[in-house]
């Protein structure tokens, strides 16, 4: 197929001595939904960086929009990363700066839109993340689940072609999660983005997601629609999303 | 790992400083120029700019002041006892003026800012790079050279040179106070003998050397600060060791930068 806006081909990274993805091939289809699962410190926030050129390969390619993004200099690499929005694991807010001109920054930086405008446009990314009128407030005094979507709300603020979301509701009450799986949903819909979600969050993965896939020992060992996956024959797949300590995957 | 006789070892750890050392040099010689190059090139950041010439600055002055003061207060009571052995204590007023402007001046100034301007460069842009906002300015195609370190260096090489004319002037204002109030010098000799003795290249030299080391104190801030490694405790070590290098090398330089210049 070849509509996938983003494809990540034999992808090997190694940390030290650590081996941690160890031939990944992945595929994102564009304008749609495409979730990763995968056991804590497996790799998946590894893997979302290199879809953004924030670390590179030791070894495979990074293909985005049809361009391979591993070998380019700052200048290209900027050019792509405009196409995209990250909602960081740690939202990474900027602490000198309060809510409302984190949600600006990007907007200030990439266009040219009026300051009447931008507050307008802040306000209404915050509502969307259910904290309307924190715009003041800095990210120390928020906690950790405002902090996340504020960081939310500065991915989408340029309504971007693609957005990477690690782990968007992990830390967040169930009625929350079940918005932002919401607004993630509606941001997919309304504006036919392409979204890549990093989740544990295996009842909301099967709500947003248009494709899954779960990383396991460096690789990607399965990938396919959420029901594809909720029948998979591999026991480990199977293990994971019914969350069980017996099996395969060693727990502790 | 020691492979080879006793005797090299010492001869290795000379080695592995020495090249520790040339490492180092490389890559803030390249911070420097990654910064020169971002500083022509749009937008320009004049708000980062202007933020950071007022916390190098307008925040130092308060130090600046302070420390200005009692240094030249002392070298007037230091170098009153000198002087009055051979009776000539008339010279306690050009003494510290050149003393302050073309050494204690910049010296002290650059030291005292080292560690209030210097050190909460590192730890801003540490932290930044250990929670990942250095990262996220990266994602959103901000170069973060040019938004953080550029601005921060710049401010380093403009507002250094201001505080030492601060610094000098309120030295000397200490020493008159010190030698003419205190100590009772003559009023008009003591002003006489600064009028005299005094060059405009004593203090033209001594701001050249405060520009070079506002240069070093804030590269070397924000370079500590961004390749910081290792969490908040990479945060406090990258703190530490700006201070460190920024006092070393500005007492090193100083001493070549005045065997060169005067
Ligand atoms: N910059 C880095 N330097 C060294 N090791 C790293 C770095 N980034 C990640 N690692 C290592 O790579 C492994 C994978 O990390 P990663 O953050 O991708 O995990 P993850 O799948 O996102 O886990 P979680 O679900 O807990 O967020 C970890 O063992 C981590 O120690
Ligand atoms: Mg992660």
């Amino acid at each position: 197929m070849a509509d996938n806006i983003i494809e990540l081909i034999d992808v090997h990274k190694s940390f030290k001595d650590q081996h941690v993805l160890q031939g990944i091939n992945l595929q994102v289809p564009r304008g749609q939904t495409t979730v990763i699962i995968g056991r804590s410190g497996g790799g998946k926030s590894v893997i979302l960086k290199h879809m953004i050129g924030l670390l590179k390969p030791d070894s495979g390619q990074v293909v985005v929009a049809g361009q391979d993004i591993t070998g380019m200099d700052d200048h290209q690499l900027n050019q792509v990363r405009k196409r995209f929005g990250m909602l960081f694991q740690e939202a990474a807010l900027f602490d000198s700066m309060d809510s409302g001109e984190n949600v600006a920054f990007p907007l200030r930086e990439h266009t040219k839109k009026t300051h009447a405008e931008i507050q307008r446009i802040v306000a209404d990314k915050l509502r969307m993340v259910g904290l309307p009128g924190v715009e003041r407030k800095l990210p120390s005094q928020l906690s950790g689940g405002m902090r996340k979507r504020v960081g939310l709300a500065r991915a989408i603020a340029l309504e971007p072609e693609i957005i990477l979301y690690d782990e968007p509701t992990t830390g967040l009450d169930p009625i929350m999660c079940d918005a932002i799986n919401r607004l993630i949903a509606d941001t997919q819909a309304r504006l036919g983005v392409t979204s890549v979600v990093i989740s544990h969050d295996i009842a909301g993965a099967y709500q947003i997601a248009h494709r899954m896939a779960m990383l396991y020992e460096g690789r990607i060992i399965a990938t396919g629609t959420p029901d594809d996956i909720k029948n998979s024959s591999d026991p480990v797949v199977q293990q994971f999303i019914q969350g069980k300590q017996e099996g395969p995957i060693e727990g502790i | 790992m020691s492979s080879g006789p006793r005797w090299s070892r010492p001869l290795e750890l000379v080695g592995q400083w020495g090249l520790r050392v040339l490492v180092e040099t490389g890559r803030l010689g390249l911070l420097l120029f990654q910064s020169l190059v971002w500083m022509f090139r749009p937008p320009f950041r004049a708000k980062q700019i202007f933020k950071q010439m007022e916390f190098v600055g307008v925040k130092s002055l308060n130090v600046t002041v302070l420390t200005g003061f009692f240094v030249g207060a002392v070298f007037a009571l230091q170098s009153y006892y000198g002087f009055s052995l051979f009776g000539a204590e008339t010279l306690v007023g050009s003494t510290v003026a050149l003393a302050l402007t073309r050494e204690l001046g910049p010296v002290v100034t650059a030291l005292m800012i080292a560690g209030r301007a210097g050190s909460a460069m590192a730890a801003e842009l540490g932290t930044m790079r250990v929670t990942e906002q250095i990262d996220a300015l990266y994602v959103m195609a901000v170069n973060p050279v040019q938004y953080l370190v550029m601005p921060r260096i710049l401010a380093g090489v403009i507002m250094l040179p201001v505080l030492v004319i601060i610094a000098d002037f309120v030295g000397i204002v200490a020493g008159y106070i010190v030698g003419v109030i205190l100590l009772g010098i003559n009023s008009g000799i003591f002003i006489a003998k600064i009028v005299e003795y005094v060059d405009f290249s004593d203090i033209s030299m001594g701001l050249i050397k405060a520009a070079f080391f506002g240069l070093t104190l804030s590269l070397v801030g924000c370079y500590k600060g961004f390749y910081t490694v290792g969490g908040a405790e990479g945060v406090g070590r990258s703190t530490t060791e700006a201070v460190v290098m920024s006092s070393v090398l500005i007492l090193i330089s100083d001493y070549f930068l005045t065997a060169v210049m005067f």
